[in-house]
């Protein structure tokens, strides 16, 4: 008998030398930031806002007195706040449906090839990227009550006249379409997104048997193709609802929650109590009605994705 | 029902046509199969015929009205896709009502017609099932009764076995012709599959670039091939071909057998001496192949029936007598068309 090979020592394994290389370890280390940053920014002041809410702190008086549901119970007995819950509703679905609607036609019409297409969807991405305080700026002189180029355009066309040309921003009902608009407008490049995905996604095969069992434009599109999309694009506006019922950017720059809080919404009535006045246990009760709300919204959304899944 | 008739068809992508001139007639009930390798432009003819694609041009009559400038909805054609095609999102009943509701039809003449074609097709007990719960062989089934119901003047099938498994698509094959007997629908059909056309056509129109190569039954078309090409591309093993001085002698591999097994008929034997190269045996027939003497070095198949030819007997190599009967050759000029010759 030959040896073949000569006995080896073993060597001591290192322990955490393939550390790295194990998918738990790994995956662990990968989403740490993302966990944190969401705990550190989101997870801390909303505990933070809760305390608050039950608590007397104000920017003057700073202590941690505890009063139970005394804010909430205050809060809800305010009629600008019932009217700015109304606001919240009437700016979130408005503005989605006007913007869905918007975004609908924008994809069916971009679906179709045509020369300068691309730079045609370049161009429609812009009212997203275009940072909305700029934007807003360039709206408010539109809608301004001596220099508005719309008002302009419509005598000029002879449909109004000069004395009664309306105040978009100083007449209640006026500034709140003013902001529905401009939201829309913010949001429909995303909606065009998103039906492009959905559109794209219906195979060409259904579109075609549809055709030939006999559907002409209008019931392909609302018997098959919406149907179809639906999912996908619940999805978006889940998303739509969720930006626009906290958001206060469009109502801060353009109407300052005027006239008359007309156009004032949750976010922006949290901000002025809580914020500018520094009542800061006012303003998170307030802010914190956003919660149960949302949660409905997503929760419904959800199970209606589940039930329509194909 | 009604007779289909197409008058110089030419269909251009760009430079490119896809319909080269396809002039074809379907007379009314009958089941025809367009033929050909992928590419050819079998699809977009049949997608020409339910209106999906417009014709450059060229005349598409049926039931004798041009319907050239009618959109899909008013030709009255049904048609079954490759992938079926069916809606996701509704349920086996509705996706059969679909076409009927279209067209306006009452709630209770919709009900009475799902059922129809429902039973016909043996899925009553799908109706309320969404396509995704339903196997390959069920959503064909589906799809069908779904071009059927509404009771169509012509029904297109664009490769509708293509996603079944080999052991289903023999069982629909049968059920696709024997709907269609029961029906008396005029059918296109379009494959690539020589097995499902010879099987179910009435007729056969070999297509190729964009061109009706031959129009025939199945018989015609095997016996009596138009050119090289529809020699060639029906049969497997295709049409052997010997080239000489540029004409083509053609052959098919089944008839090519050993001189001993041949009795010589009326017109007598043509006799070659066959080099074996190497053969397969599949059971119902053997397969060999190998060249001729005083050809090209092309290769030559033989198909001949296991029981009578033991294995021992044409080992590679060897050169044996094989002869064919002469009213099995065929002869093609230098084009590759067929000529009759005395």
């Amino acid at each position: 008998m030959v040896d073949i090979a000569e006995p080896v020592a073993a060597r001591p394994a290192r322990r955490f030398r393939f550390l790295l290389d194990r998918p738990d370890v790994l995956g662990a280390v990968f989403v740490a930031p993302a966990i944190l940053y969401v705990l550190l920014l989101v997870g801390v002041p909303f505990l933070l806002a809760v305390y608050y809410s039950v608590s007397a702190y104000t920017i003057y008086d700073p202590s941690w007195r505890f009063v139970g549901l005394t804010n909430f119970a205050q809060v809800l007995r305010n009629p600008v706040f019932i009217e700015t819950l109304g606001n919240t509703f009437l700016f979130t679905f408005a503005s989605q449906l006007l913007g869905l609607i918007l975004g609908k036609f924008g994809a069916l019409l971009l679906l179709r090839p045509f020369p300068g297409r691309r730079i045609v969807r370049a161009l429609i991405i812009l009212p997203w990227a275009v940072p909305i305080a700029l934007a807003s700026v360039a709206w408010e002189w539109m809608f301004d009550s001596l220099y508005s180029v719309i008002n302009w355009t419509l005598i000029a066309a002879g449909i109004i006249e000069r004395s009664n040309a309306p105040n978009w921003l100083g007449n209640p009902h006026l500034a709140m379409l003013c902001v529905v608009v401009v939201n829309a407008w913010r949001f429909f490049p995303f909606a065009i997104v998103i039906f492009l995905a959905g559109i794209t996604a219906v195979p060409q095969d259904v579109i075609d048997a549809a055709t030939v069992d006999g559907a002409g434009f209008w019931r392909r599109n609302y018997q098959i193709i919406i149907p179809m999309t639906l999912p996908i694009v619940a999805v978006g506006l889940i998303f739509g609802i969720v930006f626009t019922f906290t958001d206060l950017s469009v109502v801060y720059l353009l109407t300052n929650g005027g006239p008359v809080n007309a156009t004032s919404v949750l976010g922006f009535q949290g901000f002025q109590v809580g914020i500018v006045s520094g009542d800061v246990a006012h303003g998170a009760a307030i802010s914190l009605f956003m919660l149960p709300v949302l949660l409905l919204v997503v929760a419904g959304m959800l199970r209606f994705i589940r039930r329509r899944e194909i | 029902m009604a007779a289909v008739l197409t008058r110089d068809i030419i269909k251009k992508f760009a430079d490119v046509s896809a319909v080269d001139g396809i002039t074809l007639t379907v007379p009314d009930g009958e089941f025809m199969v367009l033929l050909g390798p992928s590419g050819c432009g079998k699809t977009t003819f049949l997608r020409i015929i339910c209106g999906l694609e417009k014709q450059t041009s060229g005349d598409l009559l049926i039931d004798g009205n041009v319907v050239n400038d009618m959109p899909p909805r008013a030709r009255g054609v049904a048609m079954m896709f490759q992938s079926y095609g069916l809606y996701p999102h509704y349920t086996v009943r509705n996706n059969i009502a679909f076409p009927l509701r279209t067209q306006g039809v009452s709630r209770a003449e919709i009900a009475k017609k799902v059922e129809w074609a429902s039973r016909l097709l043996g899925i009553e007990r799908l109706l309320d099932r969404r396509p995704r719960q339903l196997s390959g062989g069920e959503r064909q089934r589906v799809a069908l009764a779904r071009a059927l119901v509404r009771e169509p003047t012509v029904l297109l099938l664009d490769e509708p076995l293509s996603n079944l498994d080999a052991k289903l698509r023999a069982s629909a094959r049968q059920d696709i012709k024997h709907f269609q007997q029961r029906v008396g629908v005029t059918t296109i059909y379009v494959t690539h599959d020589q097995v499902e056309a010879m099987g179910m056509g009435d007729r056969i129109a070999v297509i190729e670039q964009g061109r009706v190569r031959q129009v025939g039954t199945p018989m015609e078309i095997y016996n009596d091939p138009a050119d090289r090409f529809v020699a060639t591309f029906v049969g497997t093993p295709p049409m052997n071909l010997l080239s000489r001085d540029g004409k083509y002698l053609g052959f098919r591999p089944e008839n090519f057998l050993p001189s001993d097994m041949i009795d010589d008929g009326d017109g007598g034997i043509a006799e070659f001496s066959f080099r074996v190269d190497r053969s397969e045996y599949l059971g119902s027939e053997r397969i060999v192949y190998g060249v001729i003497e005083g050809f090209d070095a092309h290769v030559v198949t033989a198909k001949l029936p296991p029981a009578h030819v033991a294995e021992e007997s044409i080992r590679p190599g060897e050169w044996h007598p094989f002869g064919v009967r002469r009213s099995a050759l065929r002869y093609f000029d230098q084009d590759g068309k067929r000529v009759v010759r005395q």
